[in-house]
């Protein structure tokens, strides 16, 4: 079948079923001190000290070369670091390592000597829980100013004290345009927060030498609405569900809920009805669409400013999409529609017609592709802007844990829904698309060729649901009205979002509200291959990389 | 109206002044009414709510059949700013600078929930509980996010209040921007008092005084 995947030559711990996390052990030897269980893997604890000796080992020697996710949290009499390794060869290969500091004064080494993507996780963990990573290249404030007082996810946090946020960035836009006092043949410019290229609040400090990007730093954090503290006051059952949907938030909901529901379906032991898979599956993807078709209308918009064919056209056939996805959900963006252990409601009658109108719109949607082809991918200053510009190199994608087309236009086959299989995608015919370009080009052509697949699916998926018998459509399993899954279980769980990798990690407390709910964006990693992409490259292509990422700021900052 | 008159330039504003092209206004009300026809909209996005707009602009509901779509990248060309999402802490003073930077007369429609009492993420430790908190609102849309249709309404709503000359509620506005050096020194104060310079302009959040 098309979604089998080359498997990799053997590595330590890899066996027929599964890891064998006591060769693991084995291969650190004594840095491992404790183990624990989480749900998805095994977790080694080791000592603060000795991070960067075990992750290098597990990095070189066991193939663990993805850091999904950092995970910091405050405990009664310690404070904690989850790394969640991955391989990207096969991510059902987990493991975490758990980092426990002391409370007085928690720290302990940084990862970022190893992976790149290290850097601005610790990061987010000192600013919000107030761990210290010693030998961090640039430990400060990522999502929050840089004077706010205290870390609000620690416990002894107090949301009503005052704080005092400057403005002096962008104080005067144009003394910031002087050339700087150490090299007299740069210039400063400051693009953003508002800014109609960087796709919503983001701010970048650029340094220019001439035309060329000479420094970039991204400074994100203008949009940061506190999402996992509002995870961590919602109840399971129901508070929780309506905040994916604003995470990545360009219709992309119904991927973003399925994140929750994977996550916390898997903690409380939650089986799905098949029906409601499908149906999930089939919305899931239509939510993609849309998605896709957004960046290709913004990125049109960014490299050649065509704001009245492609981008009027990408909205016209989003509003195809939204329209059937409020039939649905009942809401054009925020859908709400997905509940542990199923959907809020079946599928709209009459049945008929909505299929119809489905159907209608797969079949518009080939020439439509084609037209969209005509006007990028066969647009000679298309192609002049966006070939070889702003290149990642396969090993620097993985290195910063970028995932989705992101990764995907830099020739990493790496897709949860093929990979980490759920819902109903492992039972349909469709492909991972990859590209090896590594350019601003092979991205978008990825985002287009994944909406025909998307389409694929849709398709699939119409023609179960149609022939579905009528006595066997359950849309939703028994759950308790008040969800309270054991205590202490932890999890991370992802699935594949619009943009990469969009990861869950919860920790239950045996309360109805989870202890810590901590959410692994994939933009947050994407945005971090910018200065990498376009260091020493052209200032217009710099733009260009960003629409490329197809960043959502809701999602970098959340 | 003259016999040989191309029918396509008799507008109904022709026909309603019937055969004299004149007509006698004061000078104040026919410049509401020019202003409330022509507006210039700040292209602003912030959150969630910035992509219903985005709709509201682009094709199908096209904002410009009703005299008010023309995005403007810069503040200095804009007179209406709609404010669409969440604003948090960092943000908020940079919002009060691009309003500062649009010219007067000015109007502020403010999008979503969020705008009008911080939303879905009121209890955050790092929202601002609206809009208003910071600039002065001419109309609130609410809803999370309002359709496109119910943006339209909201715009139409303020061209017709700008045309009768009705001007904006006087709003309490908590947060100001101010010199660092002017702030009351409390502990906090005096506890940035190296890291920030006097003259350098804050925001002060009394996160207590917030509805
Ligand atoms: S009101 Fe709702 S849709 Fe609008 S910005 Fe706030 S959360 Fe997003």
């Amino acid at each position: 079948m098309s979604l089998e995947k080359p498997s990799s030559p053997t590595e330590i711990g890899v066996t027929e079923d599964g890891l064998d996390y006591d060769a693991l052990a084995e291969l650190l030897g004594g840095h491992v001190i404790d183990r624990e269980s989480h749900v998805n893997a095994e977790g080694f604890v080791v000592r603060p000290d000795e991070v960067q000796a075990v992750l290098s080992t597990l990095k070189t020697e066991a193939g663990f070369d993805h850091l999904a996710n950092l995970t910091a949290q405050e405990y009664d009499d310690r404070y904690e670091s989850i790394y969640h390794l991955r391989k990207y060869d096969d991510p059902t290969q987990e493991l975490s390592i758990v980092v426990p500091s002391p409370k007085d004064d928690p720290h302990n080494q940084s990862a970022a000597r190893i992976y790149d993507t290290a850097d601005w996780h610790e990061r987010e963990a000192y600013d919000l829980v107030g761990i210290d990573y010693d030998d961090h290249p640039d430990l400060r404030r990522i999502l929050l100013p840089e004077t706010w007082q205290g870390h609000p996810l620690s416990q002894d946090y107090d949301q009503n004290q005052p704080q005092i946020v400057t403005l002096r960035e962008n104080a005067n836009p144009l003394q910031d345009d002087q050339r700087s006092e150490d090299d007299p043949d740069t210039m400063f410019v400051n693009i953003g927060p508002h800014h109609p290229a960087t796709h919503g609040v983001l701010h970048v400090k650029t340094v220019l030498d001439g035309e060329q990007v000479a420094d970039i730093d991204p400074d994100i954090g203008y949009l940061h609405r506190c999402e996992e503290q509002m995870c961590q006051q919602g109840t399971y059952r129901h508070q929780i569900m309506p905040y994916p949907d604003r995470w990545d938030y360009v219709s992309a909901g119904m991927l973003n809920e399925w994140a929750y529901a994977r996550a916390a379906e898997d903690l409380a032991d939650i089986e799905v009805p098949e029906y409601a898979q499908v149906i999930r599956t089939m919305s899931a993807e239509l939510s993609r669409i849309a998605a896709h078709m957004l960046a290709l209308g913004t990125f049109a918009l960014d490299v050649f400013g065509d704001f009245t064919a492609i981008f009027q056209y990408a909205f016209r056939d989003r509003e195809v999409v939204m329209n059937i996805l409020e039939d649905i959900s009942g809401q054009r963006l925020m859908f709400n529609y997905f509940r542990l252990g199923g959907v809020a409601w079946d599928l709209p009658e009459p049945r008929d017609e909505f299929f119809e109108k489905i159907r209608d719109f797969l079949d518009d949607l080939p020439y439509k592709l084609e037209e969209y082809h005509d006007l990028i991918t066969g647009n000679e200053i298309f192609q002049m802007r966006c070939v070889d510009t702003g290149v990642l190199t396969p090993e620097k994608a993985k290195s910063y844990g970028a995932t989705g087309p992101v990764a995907r236009g830099s020739g990493v086959d790496y897709d949860l829904r093929r990979d980490d299989p759920y819902g109903y995608y492992d039972e349909l015919d469709w492909n991972v698309v990859t590209e090896t370009g590594c350019d601003n080009f092979s991205r978008v052509l990825v985002r287009m060729r994944e909406v025909e697949e998307s389409a694929r699916i849709i398709e699939q998926c119409v023609d179960l649901l149609e022939q579905w018998p009528e006595d066997d459509r359950e849309i939703q399993a028994n759950v308790p009205r008040t969800l309270r899954p054991e205590p202490d279980e932890e999890i991370y769980r992802a699935v594949e979002g619009a943009k990469g990798e969009l990861g869950i990690y919860i920790r239950s407390d045996g309360t109805d509200k989870p202890a810590r709910f901590k959410i692994r964006s994939p933009c947050f990693s994407n945005l971090q291959t910018l200065p990498e992409m376009s260091q020493g490259e052209y200032i217009p292509d710099m733009i260009a990389s960003l629409g490329s990422l197809d960043i959502v700021l809701g999602e970098v900052d959340r | 109206m003259g016999e040989g008159a191309d029918a396509r330039f008799n507008s109904t504003l022709r026909e309603a002044f019937g055969s004299t092209p004149f007509i006698l206004t004061k000078f104040d009300q026919f410049m509401n009414w020019v202003r409330g026809s022509s507006m210039f909209m700040l292209q602003f996005g912030i959150a969630c709510c910035s992509i219903e707009m985005i709709h509201t602009y682009a094709i199908k509901h096209d904002l410009d059949r009703f005299g008010a779509g023309i995005p403007r990248a810069s503040p200095r060309q804009a007179d209406v700013i709609v404010v669409p999402g969440t604003i948090v802490s960092k943000f908020a003073p940079r919002m009060k600078r691009v309003y500062d930077q649009m010219p007067e007369p000015k109007f502020v429609v403010s999008m979503g929930s969020c705008t009008i009492s911080g939303g879905p993420f009121q209890e955050g430790y790092n929202v601002v509980k609206g809009a208003e908190e910071v600039i002065p609102v001419d109309i609130h849309v609410p809803g999370c996010p309002p359709r496109p249709e119910a943006l339209v309404y909201g715009v139409a709503k303020l061209q017709e209040r700008i045309a009768n000359g009705e001007s904006s509620p006087v709003t309490v506005k908590p947060y100001e921007l101010e010199q660092f050096g002017d702030l009351e020194r409390d502990e906090l104060v005096e506890h940035l008092a190296d890291e920030i310079d006097e003259d350098d302009l804050v925001m002060r959040y009394n996160w207590n005084d917030s509805p």
